[in-house]
């Protein structure tokens, strides 16, 4: 299990791929589910030019580590990975990476769900945008990912 | 015995009181919302989320010597 807060742009494809070859065994895994959070260029009817994430050292990691242990206990995963950018971010960066392996399809696709869901509610990240206005606006609340956005 | 506790601030909070922490010191148990009220003089903002030593607490903890508290609004990760 690995979590990262990191500072620059990063890959989520590579990270994958470079975990995975690393740390995952061969032959163990029958499912991997992925979910990467990408930055938009337009947010409430605004367009968004660049984005800075504030974090809480020390507690962010320690809360993130309280929701994969969580997710750990409750579905039978072989590994997972969890990056979260943080400073200042521009359209198209990814923003995060959950990443599950598991034996079968129902655990990965689940606790990646958890993981991702308890993140977006209890991990100390704030951001704030940079609208194409040169206005900047701090983001209150995450809304439930599980409910459904009228269109 | 005095109690020394370490008060910090974050994102719009921070900004809104213009500063990203406080040291109290105090000769008694203190719930987190009194530390709030000791360093603020102000009713702690609703939906301001509290922590001590990075784990999250409800308003009427209480708060020993060489704690960190932290004030913070709804976090917006992900």
């Amino acid at each position: 299990m690995s979590i990262q807060i990191v500072k620059e742009v990063f890959d989520p494809w590579q990270a994958i791929q470079d975990y995975q070859h690393t740390y995952l065994p061969a032959g163990q895994y029958g499912a991997s589910n992925i979910f990467i959070g990408t930055l938009r260029d337009f947010n409430d009817g605004e367009s968004v030019k660049g984005m800075t994430l504030e974090y809480y050292p020390g507690m962010t990691e320690k809360q993130l580590q309280k929701i994969v242990d969580a997710a750990n206990e409750q579905w039978s995963i072989l590994d997972c990975l969890v990056i979260h950018r943080v400073g200042d971010i521009f359209p198209n960066e990814s923003i995060v990476l959950v990443a599950v392996w598991s034996a079968h399809r129902g655990d990965a696709f689940d606790a990646c769900r958890y993981i991702m869901e308890a993140l977006k509610s209890n991990a100390p990240f704030w951001k704030k945008e940079l609208l194409a206005s040169d206005e900047q606006r701090w983001l209150a609340a995450n809304t439930d990912g599980y409910t459904k956005k009228d269109s | 015995m005095f109690m020394s506790i370490k008060v910090r601030y974050f994102a719009s909070l921070k900004e809104s009181l213009g500063r990203s922490e406080d040291m109290l010191a105090f000769t008694e148990g203190l719930t987190v919302d009194a530390v709030w009220q000791a360093s603020n003089h102000q009713p702690l903002p609703k939906q301001v989320l509290a922590a001590v030593n990075m784990d999250y607490v409800a308003l009427d903890s209480l708060v020993n010597d060489g704690d960190e508290v932290a004030f913070f609004p709804p976090v917006t990760g992900g």
